[in-house]
C-alpha cells in the first residue's frame, strides 16, 4: 500500500481555477433565465404603511414582482423554518422569507423584481414606492435587555432570545477562598465573513414538476430539508447543487430567505430565476459575528493558580435567527479553553437588535472566548508580577491529565473531553521558536531608539469533527475511475483533494485517479456539509473506512479471479495483485464484473458493485491546540500597528496533505489579523450600516500580513480512524489575543490596558493620548 | 440605446451591440462567455476582476464594455489552454498552494503578469505591493508572494 495520507499532493481542484474554467454561481446561465433584484428595508426598523410596485411593474423587461402576500397566498407561510436544528422553531424567532408588515434591520427583504436582465431589475426596484413608520430603533444588545427597552420586533413578547446559565464546581467558595481576585469587561467584534465570491440561487423548475437549485452554501441538505418543508415538494423532485464556492468562512452556513423565495417565486411562476448577492447586499443580509459584551471576574491563589472563573456574556443576536443559536453557547463553554478552571460559571444573554442575524463567522464564538481567557491570563500575570508565559505555565492542562473531561457538556450532550495533545510542550516549543526569554533585551533596545515594540503569547483549543455523521460512498467505475459520492461540502478549502487521497492509499492509487461529488443532494442525498472544522474528521473517516471495504471487496473477487488466498494479494497502481508477482487483475476488471451483466452469476459469496456506502458517526469532538506568538511594533504617533513576527504552533493531529493544513492555518491566521485590527461592521445609531463597500469595512491585504512561521506537532486523536484533527478555524482562534496582548506588551510605558477587538487605530490613538494626558510615559 | 463594439480579447475579436451601462466585465463574462474574470465587490476594490487593457491592469467593474472599443483585452483564459502545460505563473500558483477557493486567483493572476512584465526581478516587498489592491480571504498572501518569486524565476531562465 502506498503512503498517501501526510503527502502534499498537488491540488486537483487547481488547473480547473488557474485556467478560470471553473464554474461558480455566477457563471451558470440557463436558458429563459429571468434575473432577480430585491427591494430592501432602508430601517432598521419600521412599520410598512404602504407598498404600491404598479410603476415597477409596467417597466419594460419587467415580468413580475412579489411581494409577502403573493408568496403568503401560495405557500401559507412567510416565516422561514429553524435551520441546523433537530425541532422546529417553537417561537416567532426566524426570519420571514419576505416581509410585509414590519422590518427590523436594513437590508430585510420586502419584495422581488423578475426582470429580463438584473440592470432592469434594479431599475424597477428603484420605481417600488414604500412609505414607512420609523419604530424605535434599538441598537445595543445591553440597552435591548435593559427593562422597559422598546421591542427589536412588535410581535416578540421581548427582546431576549434566550438566558442560559454554564456553570460546574463550587463558585462561591472558588471565589471566597482566593488569595486574589481580578476583573475585566471585554467587547468584541468579529465583523462579517466575506468569502470573494458572495452569494447567489439559481432556480429551474421543470415542467415534470421537479426543482433544481443551485446555491453557493455550506449546507446544501439542510437547504433541501427547508424547500422541501416550505413548497411541500416530493423529496425526489428537489435537488440542490452546490456550483464551485468562492470561499464560505461561515456566511454560507446559514439557509437564507433568498434560498426560499427564490425556488417558491421559480415554481409558482414556471420560470428559471438567478439571484447574484452583490457585495453591498452581503453586508446587509449575510450573517455577522458581533457585539459581545463580556463581564468577567477570575480566583486565583496566591500563586496565580485558578480557582474559578465567572462572568456574563451579552450577545447581539441581530432581529431574527436562522438556524440553532449556538455561537454565545459555543463563547461560554470554550472559556476554560487548555486551562484547568476548578469552578466556572457564565451567564448569558442573547439580545435581539435591530441588525441583520447574528451566526458564525470562521471560529464560531471561539475567538472570543480565547481572547477573554488570555486576557485574563495577562491580567494575572500583571497583577501578581509574573511572566506572561509563567502564569499560563501554571495552569495548563498538563499531558498526564489527558483525555482531560471538564463538566460541561457539547451540544450533542457528550461531555467536553480533551482527546489529546501536550499543552505544556506546545508552549515551551512556541516559546524557544520565538525568543520569547530573550525578547526583553531585544524591547529595552529598541526603547532606547524611541521604538515600541511587544510581545504576546496566546493558546487556544478547538473542538473539532462536528458529528453526528457524514456520508460517503466510494466506487470502482470499470473503467478503472473511482468515484467518491459525498454529503460534505468544497469550498475552496481543497477537501476533494483530501478525501482523494485517503481513498487512494486504501486503493493502490494515486489521488489523480479519484474524483470527489461533494454538495449535490441528488448524489449524496445525506450529509450535514462544512461548518465547524469537521469535515476532514467525519468525511474523512467516512471515506477511510469506504475505501477499506471496497479494498477488501476488490481481494475477495480477485481471489476468486486469480485463485489466490486473499492474504496473497495486494493493491498496488490500480490492480489488485499477487505480492511478488505480475500475475493480477485491475480495479476497472472486478468493477466490470460487480456491474453485474444479464443472467451471469457472481462469483459466490460477493454482491453487486465495487462499491461501500459508510456514514461513519461521531459524538465526541477532536480537540486541536494551537499555541501563537505574535511581535508588533506600535508607532506611538499614528497609533499604527505592524506586525513583525508570527509564530504559530498547531497540533491537529495527522495532516493528510500538509500543505493544504498549512494553507488552513495562513488563511486562519489572516483572518484573525482581519479580526484583530481591521473589520468592524459599523452603524450609525439609526440602525443604518457605514461599513458597505470594501473602501469602508477593511480587510487585511498583502501589505499588512506578514509571513507566518508555522510549527505543527502531532498528536493523533484516538476518536477517529485517521488520528485527524480540525484545521479550518484553529488557526484563527488565538490571533486577536496574541496580538493585543504584543500592543499591550509594546505599549507598557503607557500603562494602556486594551480590552476590545477589533482594535482601530482611532481607538488605539485615543488610549495613547488619553495616557499621554496622564503624564505618560513618565521621562 | 445599443452600441456596436469590437474588442480582442485574448486574439480574438468580438463585435457586439451593447448597452452602454454594461461594465467590461460583465460584457467578458455574459456576452462572450469568458467567466474567468470575476467580480467581487463591483467598486473598484477587491480586484478580482482585475484584466489587461492593452497591456495595463484594469478593473473590468470600473471600466464600461463601449470603453473599451477597438482595445485588446487579455484575461485569464488566455494565460493557458485545457491540455497545453500551465503558464508559469500558473505553475508557480499550484505548487505554493497559492490559491484555495480561486475566486480571487484570476485577478491575481492578471496582476503579477504585470508585474513580470515589468520586471522579472522583483522583492518580495514589490510583489506585496503589485497585489495590494486584490484581496484573498483564503492564503494569507504568503504563498501568492512566493508563488510570484517562483514564477519570476522561472520566466527569468526561460529567457536566458
Amino acid at each position: 500500500m502506498a503512503r498517501q495520507i501526510g503527502l502534499s499532493v498537488e491540488r486537483l481542484e487547481d488547473p480547473t481555477l488557474l485556467r478560470g474554467g471553473a464554474k461558480y454561481l455566477d457563471d451558470l446561465s440557463l436558458p429563459g433565465q429571468l434575473h432577480v433584484a430585491f427591494l430592501r428595508s432602508s430601517h432598521a426598523h419600521a412599520r410598512i404603511l404602504r407598498l404600491d410596485v404598479s410603476q415597477a411593474r409596467a417597466l419594460a423587461g419587467v415580468h413580475a414582482i412579489i411581494t409577502m402576500e403573493d408568496l403568503e397566498a401560495y405557500l401559507g407561510t412567510v416565516r422561514m423554518p429553524l435551520s441546523a436544528s433537530p425541532t422546529k422553531a417553537v417561537a416567532p424567532i426566524t426570519p420571514y422569507i419576505l416581509s410585509g408588515r414590519e422590518v427590523a434591520f436594513v437590508g430585510e427583504a420586502i419584495a422581488m423584481v423578475l426582470a429580463q436582465t438584473r440592470h432592469i431589475a434594479e431599475d424597477a426596484v428603484d420605481l417600488i414606492e414604500i412609505d414607512y413608520e420609523p419604530l424605535p430603533v434599538i441598537m445595543s444588545a445591553k440597552e435591548a435587555i435593559a427593562d422597559g427597552a422598546p421591542k427589536v420586533r412588535m410581535e416578540a413578547a421581548n427582546n431576549v432570545l434566550n438566558r442560559m446559565h454554564v456553570a460546574y464546581g463550587d463558585v462561591n467558595e472558588a471565589f471566597s477562598g482566593a488569595a486574589y481576585v481580578f476583573r475585566e469587561d471585554i467587547l468584541q467584534h468579529r465583523g462579517c465573513g466575506h468569502p470573494m465570491e458572495t452569494r447567489g440561487v439559481i432556480a429551474e423548475p421543470r415542467m415534470d414538476g421537479s426543482l433544481n437549485v443551485w446555491s453557493s452554501t455550506q449546507m446544501p441538505h439542510d437547504i433541501q430539508t427547508n424547500i422541501v418543508e416550505i413548497l411541500g415538494i416530493d423529496d425526489n423532485a428537489l435537488r440542490i447543487i452546490t456550483p464551485e464556492v468562492g470561499g464560505g468562512f461561515g456566511p454560507k452556513y446559514c439557509a437564507y430567505p433568498e434560498e426560499l423565495s427564490i425556488p417558491a417565486a421559480a415554481r409558482m411562476l414556471g420560470r428559471t430565476l438567478k439571484w447574484v448577492e452583490d457585495r453591498r447586499e452581503h453586508c446587509l443580509t449575510a450573517v455577522q459575528e458581533r457585539d459581545q459584551f463580556w463581564s468577567l471576574e477570575i480566583a486565583v491563589e496566591a500563586d496565580g493558580r485558578i480557582r474559578g472563573i465567572r462572568g456574563e456574556l451579552i450577545h447581539d443576536q441581530g432581529a431574527y435567527a436562522l438556524k440553532a443559536v449556538n455561537l454565545p453557547y459555543n463563547s461560554a463553554t470554550a472559556v476554560p479553553g487548555p486551562y484547568m478552571v476548578p469552578a466556572f460559571e457564565m451567564k448569558v444573554a442573547i439580545a435581539f437588535t435591530n441588525r441583520v442575524p447574528a451566526s458564525s463567522v470562521r471560529g464560531a464564538g471561539y475567538p472570543q472566548a480565547a481572547f477573554a481567557m488570555e486576557r485574563l491570563m495577562d491580567l494575572v500575570a500583571k497583577e501578581l508580577g509574573l511572566d506572561r508565559a509563567e502564569i499560563r505555565r501554571r495552569n495548563l492542562i498538563p499531558p498526564e491529565k489527558m483525555p482531560y473531561t471538564k463538566p460541561l457538556k457539547a451540544r450533542s450532550g457528550a461531555p467536553v473531553t480533551y482527546d489529546s495533545g501536550d499543552y505544556i510542550a506546545s508552549q515551551e516549543q512556541v516559546l524557544a521558536a520565538a525568543g520569547w526569554n530573550d525578547f526583553r533585551a531585544r524591547q529595552a533596545e529598541a526603547l532606547k531608539q524611541g521604538r515600541y515594540i511587544g510581545i504576546g503569547l496566546a493558546h487556544a483549543v478547538k473542538g473539532t469533527g462536528r458529528g453526528p455523521f457524514e456520508s460517503g460512498t466510494v466506487r470502482v467505475n470499470p473503467s478503472g475511475q473511482v468515484s467518491i459520492f459525498t454529503g460534505a461540502a468544497a469550498m475552496g478549502q481543497g477537501i476533494r483533494t483530501t478525501l482523494a487521497q485517503i481513498c487512494a492509499e486504501q486503493l493502490g492509487l494515486t489521488a489523480d485517479k479519484i474524483s470527489v461529488v461533494c454538495g449535490d443532494t441528488g448524489l449524496a442525498p445525506l450529509g450535514l456539509g462544512g461548518f465547524a472544522s469537521r469535515q476532514l474528521v467525519t468525511a474523512g473517516s467516512t471515506v477511510l473506512l469506504a475505501s477499506r471495504e471496497v479494498a477488501k471487496k476488490a481481494k475477495k473477487l480477485a481471489s476468486h479471479m486469480l485463485e489466490a488466498a486473499e492474504e496473497d494479494l495486494e493493491l498496488v497502481d490500480g490492480k489488485v495483485k499477487v505480492k511478488g508477482s505480475d500475475v493480477g487483475v485491475t480495479l476497472g476488471e472486478l468493477a466490470r464484473v460487480l456491474k453485474g451483466a444479464p443472467g451471469y452469476a457472481f462469483p459466490p459469496g460477493l454482491d453487486p458493485a465495487l462499491e461501500s456506502d459508510v456514514k461513519w458517526q461521531t459524538e465526541a469532538l477532536a480537540y486541536s491546540n494551537t499555541s501563537h506568538v505574535a511581535e508588533v511594533e506600535v508607532d506611538v504617533d499614528l497609533a499604527s500597528v505592524k506586525i513583525t513576527r508570527y509564530i504559530a504552533l498547531q497540533d491537529v493531529g495527522v495532516r493528510v496533505n500538509p500543505m493544504i493544513v498549512e494553507g488552513q492555518i495562513r488563511g486562519g491566521i489572516a483572518h484573525g489579523i482581519g479580526n484583530a485590527l481591521f473589520e468592524q461592521m459599523i452603524y450609525d445609531e439609526t440602525g443604518q450600516p457605514l461599513t458597505t463597500t470594501f473602501a469602508d469595512y477593511l480587510l487585511p491585504t498583502a501589505t499588512e500580513v506578514p509571513n507566518f512561521e508555522t510549527i505543527y506537532r502531532e498528536t493523533p486523536s484516538p476518536l477517529n480512524p485517521l488520528g485527524a484533527k480540525g484545521v479550518g478555524e484553529v488557526g484563527t482562534i488565538p490571533v486577536t489575543a496574541a496580538i493585543i496582548s504584543a500592543i499591550e506588551d509594546a505599549l507598557a510605558p503607557f500603562e494602556i490596558r486594551i480590552a476590545q477587538t477589533p482594535l482601530l487605530p482611532e481607538t488605539l490613538f485615543n488610549l495613547i493620548e488619553d495616557s499621554r494626558a496622564r503624564g505618560l510615559p513618565h521621562a | 440605446m445599443m452600441k456596436q463594439i469590437s474588442i480582442n480579447v485574448n486574439g480574438v475579436t468580438h463585435t457586439r451591440s451593447v448597452e452602454p451601462r454594461v461594465s467590461l466585465g460583465d460584457f467578458l463574462r455574459h456576452e462572450i462567455g469568458l467567466t474567468g474574470t470575476h467580480f467581487g465587490c463591483e467598486h473598484g476594490v477587491c480586484g478580482a476582476c482585475t484584466i489587461l487593457v492593452n497591456g495595463v491592469s484594469m478593473r473590468s467593474c470600473l471600466m464600461f464594455a463601449v470603453q473599451a472599443d477597438g482595445c485588446k483585452v487579455e484575461t485569464v483564459e488566455g494565460l493557458s489552454h485545457a491540455g497545453a502545460p500551465l503558464h508559469p505563473l500558473q505553475q508557480a500558483f499550484r505548487d505554493q498552494h497559492a490559491l484555495q477557493c480561486g475566486f480571487c486567483t484570476p485577478g491575481m493572476l492578471m496582476t503579477l503578469i504585470e508585474l513580470l512584465s515589468e520586471t522579472n526581478n522583483p522583492t518580495e516587498e514589490e510583489v506585496r505591493d503589485a497585489i495590494s489592491g486584490n484581496i484573498c480571504r483564503c492564503t494569507g498572501y504568503q504563498p501568492i508572494v512566493e508563488a510570484a518569486m517562483q514564477a519570476a524565476k522561472a520566466m527569468r531562465e526561460e529567457k536566458v
